[in-house]
């Protein structure tokens, strides 16, 4: 007895020296690290701190959710971009989504042609750098777009040229707050009449088209208080003014390259998570699907995508944290997200430390967001029917 | 009376017999249960079938039957189909970028014994320990070689570049990253704390921020970090990020395998008096690589994808080298063939990769 316990004491003590040894070298190399950057910045005369996100930025940035300006500062600037990533990001997420589902479907559907199509897509995109789709994109799809003058015109102001998208933008009168607050009352209400027809279905058995009348709600309602508060808003047309178009909204060449790029490679990804959550169904479900007589799309939503969901879910989140990580590619093409923007700071200023940090912290955070939000899809997904 | 209660009698009519199923042999019948087997089906077929024939022969015409291998100024007489003359002429750039002219056995030599490599790896003509130590002793002659030095002449590494510089940066990326990423993943799962926290943070922080922003740590940050006077070239800042990056995604994939192992594994090997280190070594870590191959194989075409980023921090690679020559001056307007003829040598490359990963997930063949 004694002897154990003397020998565990002495793998304690090991343990315990091992880790201080680790720790000491750590910290060693830390402080070494942090005396050369200190003596390498002194020596080129670099600042360090975060003063200089107050300065005057003094840079355009062609495309800002934002109202900004040159003479914005850093700060600013550098949120601009932040925003940018965000907003690609979640438009790219649902749309890939959306691709990456049918495809993922296609790719076990019993029609051998479109099975073999979303497969060559599939392997075709997976198997190709994010880059060089960008790039031909960008280089050769969208160039191949007409100049402003011979813009394709779809009619209603909408217009297509190697500008961009050009569309009427929406300009808000007197009263029009009403709109996306009744729009908000709309989906309140039908998550309310959802989770009240929920609980009576499985209360009394009587179900109501709960989905139906939530989608009412929703589009219904700001319908009718823009009718009744007779149309508060005017569209600005797009015009054709000398080499470009002025007013309306514009979708910029850059932005889509980067939306087509990032939707396209990803739902190749998630098409393959799909394709095996569906795969990973027992064979049984179906079988008993089919003898209870459900029709095939009924089986699809109520019985297969239910399940596949569970092994779908978590290898999509990876997905959804390498589409935020893949849009800083966007420097590549020049859509200014907060990767372009900082490397501009860097550019102008030499505090790449500084902005090399604030990148990551905040791609961690993004990340760190969206394995909560899916995470806790996740265990809702696995707690169904169990 | 009566008449009131017969209109209630309902006579039995049988329904009208079902046709019997069709014919599902033979090769209409395969097209009848394969393509028009339901209302939806024919429908999808059909539209696939209009989606092919709009694009398929449009592309075949440019890209074969109106396409021209001459040099540029017959290619611009015909500006029907792809100019793949375009290929021919760049394609040493390409393979080897800026590398000199006199010294071009040397990358031949790099692309030789690559090959060699792959073949050997391919056909199994080693056992795994030696194929091992082939691959991990690859990249010293392919250095020594490609950079000179020992009675070669120097060959400045911002000359690399091209379809090699990706190869190398890739090669060099996986192999050194494998054990690194191993004892990550075993710090990961270490009993001692600080370790342990060491590890996770150094994975994590990696595998949250994008290849970009390490890449710009290595290129940017990496010199501050040296002590003055020591400086070290961009190609091998670039290399570090690359190890830096992979190492993480590894750690990953080898921890997956560590834990399919199960613990009675451990308590076996210490109970025949192995110390911890030595069944992790001998027991523990043959048995989880193995389980992972697959994976790793999978990082592999992950990491030479990814290597394509390096273009933003100043290096030349494969599509670098690319979107370089799209703009030389006298051959203008040709990013179409550059970019087809990228994509198709990165999709053969990952393809194979990926296949031959399958294969072996399938066969379990190690």
């Amino acid at each position: 007895m004694k002897h154990t316990l003397l020998s565990f004491a002495k793998e304690q003590g090991r343990t315990l020296f091992m880790q201080f040894l680790v720790m000491g070298g750590i910290l060693w190399f830390c402080h070494l690290l942090f005396a050369n950057t200190q003596a390498n910045l002194e020596a080129r005369n670099i600042a360090s701190g975060f003063g200089f996100l107050a300065y005057e930025a003094g840079m355009p940035i062609s495309d800002a959710l934002l109202p900004y300006t040159p003479a914005n500062s850093y700060g600013y600037a550098f949120f601009i971009g932040v925003t940018n990533t965000l907003y690609v990001s979640m438009i790219s997420i649902v749309l890939a989504t959306l691709v990456g589902v049918l495809v993922g479907v296609a790719r076990v559907s019993s029609n051998w042609l479109v099975a073999r199509l979303a497969e060559i897509y599939v392997e075709v995109f997976r198997n190709i750098p994010l880059l060089l789709i960008l790039f031909f994109t960008y280089g050769v799809v969208l160039t191949a777009l007409p100049s402003p003058r011979q813009s394709l015109h779809w009619g209603a102001g909408f217009f297509l040229n190697n500008r961009g998208i050009y569309f009427p933008k929406l300009m808000p009168e007197n009263g029009f707050l009403m709109i996306p607050v009744a729009f908000l009352i709309g989906i309140i209400a039908a998550v309310i009449i959802h989770r009240k027809a929920t609980k009576r279905r499985k209360e009394t058995g009587r179900s109501l088209p709960s989905v139906r009348i939530g989608l009412a709600l929703t589009f219904g309602l700001p319908l009718l208080t823009a009718l009744i508060l007779g149309m508060p808003m005017a569209w600005e047309l797009p015009a054709l003014k000398g080499f470009n178009f002025k007013g309306g909204g514009v979708i910029r060449p850059e932005f889509c390259a980067l939306l087509i790029g990032l939707v396209l490679y990803t739902a190749a990804f998630i098409g393959e998570n799909v394709r095996s959550g569906i795969q990973s169904v027992a064979k049984g479900q179906l079988d008993a699907a089919h003898a209870l007589g459900l029709p095939g799309g009924l089986i699809m939503r109520r019985v297969v995508l239910p399940q596949a969901l569970r092994v779908t879910i978590p290898a999509t989140t990876n997905d959804y944290a390498s589409l935020v990580k893949n849009s800083s590619l966007a420097v590549a093409i020049g859509y200014p997200d907060m990767v372009s923007v900082g490397g501009t700071i860097i550019g102008q200023n030499d505090q790449a430390i500084e902005i090399i940090v604030m990148w990551m912290a905040v791609y961690l955070f993004i990340n760190l967001v969206i394995s909560l939000v899916m995470n806790w899809l996740n265990a809702r997904v696995q707690l169904i029917g169990r | 009376m009566i008449p009131a209660e017969t209109a209630d009698i309902k006579i039995f009519t049988p329904q009208a017999d079902e046709a019997p199923p069709l014919d599902a042999s033979g090769p209409i019948g395969w097209i009848r249960q394969n393509l028009f087997n339901g209302r939806l089906n024919t429908v999808l077929t059909v539209a696939a079938l209009l989606l092919l024939a709009k694009t398929v022969p449009p592309l075949l015409s440019w890209a074969f039957f109106k396409a021209t291998w001459a040099s540029n100024a017959a290619c611009d007489a015909a500006r029907e189909g792809a100019c793949w003359g375009f290929v021919v002429e760049k394609f040493r750039v390409l393979m080897v970028g800026i590398y000199p002219e006199q010294y071009l056995w040397r990358p031949a030599v790099f692309f030789g014994l690559l090959a060699a490599v792959v073949i050997v790896t391919l056909f199994r003509l080693v056992n795994a320990r030696t194929l091992a130590i082939l691959w991990f002793s690859l990249p010293l002659p392919v250095f020594w070689v490609l950079n000179g030095g020992m009675g070669l002449a120097y060959v400045d590494q911002s000359l690399w570049g091209g379809l090699m510089l990706s190869l190398c940066l890739a090669v060099v990326g996986i192999l050194f990253s494998l054990p690194f990423g191993v004892l990550l993943a075993l710090g990961r799962r270490s009993e001692m704390a600080t370790v342990k926290a060491i590890c996770v943070g150094i994975i994590e922080l990696i595998r949250g921020v994008p290849l970009i922003t390490i890449l710009f740590m290595a290129s940017v940050m990496l010199p501050l970090f040296l002590p003055e006077g020591m400086t070290i070239n961009n190609l091998l800042r670039v290399q570090i990020g690359v190890i830096m990056f992979s190492s993480a995604y590894i750690a990953e994939v080898v921890r997956g395998g560590l834990q399919a192992i199960p613990p009675g594994q451990m308590e076996a090997a210490v109970s025949t008096g192995l110390t911890k280190w030595q069944a992790t070594r001998l027991i523990i870590l043959p048995q989880a690589l193995k389980h992972v191959i697959p994976s790793i194989i999978g990082r592999c075409v992950a990491l030479f994808k990814d290597t394509s980023l390096v273009i933003i921090v100043g290096l030349l690679d494969f599509l670098g080298m690319i979107k370089a020559s799209t703009q030389d001056p006298e051959w203008l307007g040709h990013e179409a063939e550059a970019y087809v003829f990228c994509a198709l040598v990165y999709w053969l490359i990952c393809f194979s990769i990926s296949r031959y990963g399958r294969s072996i997930e399938k066969n379990n063949a190690w």
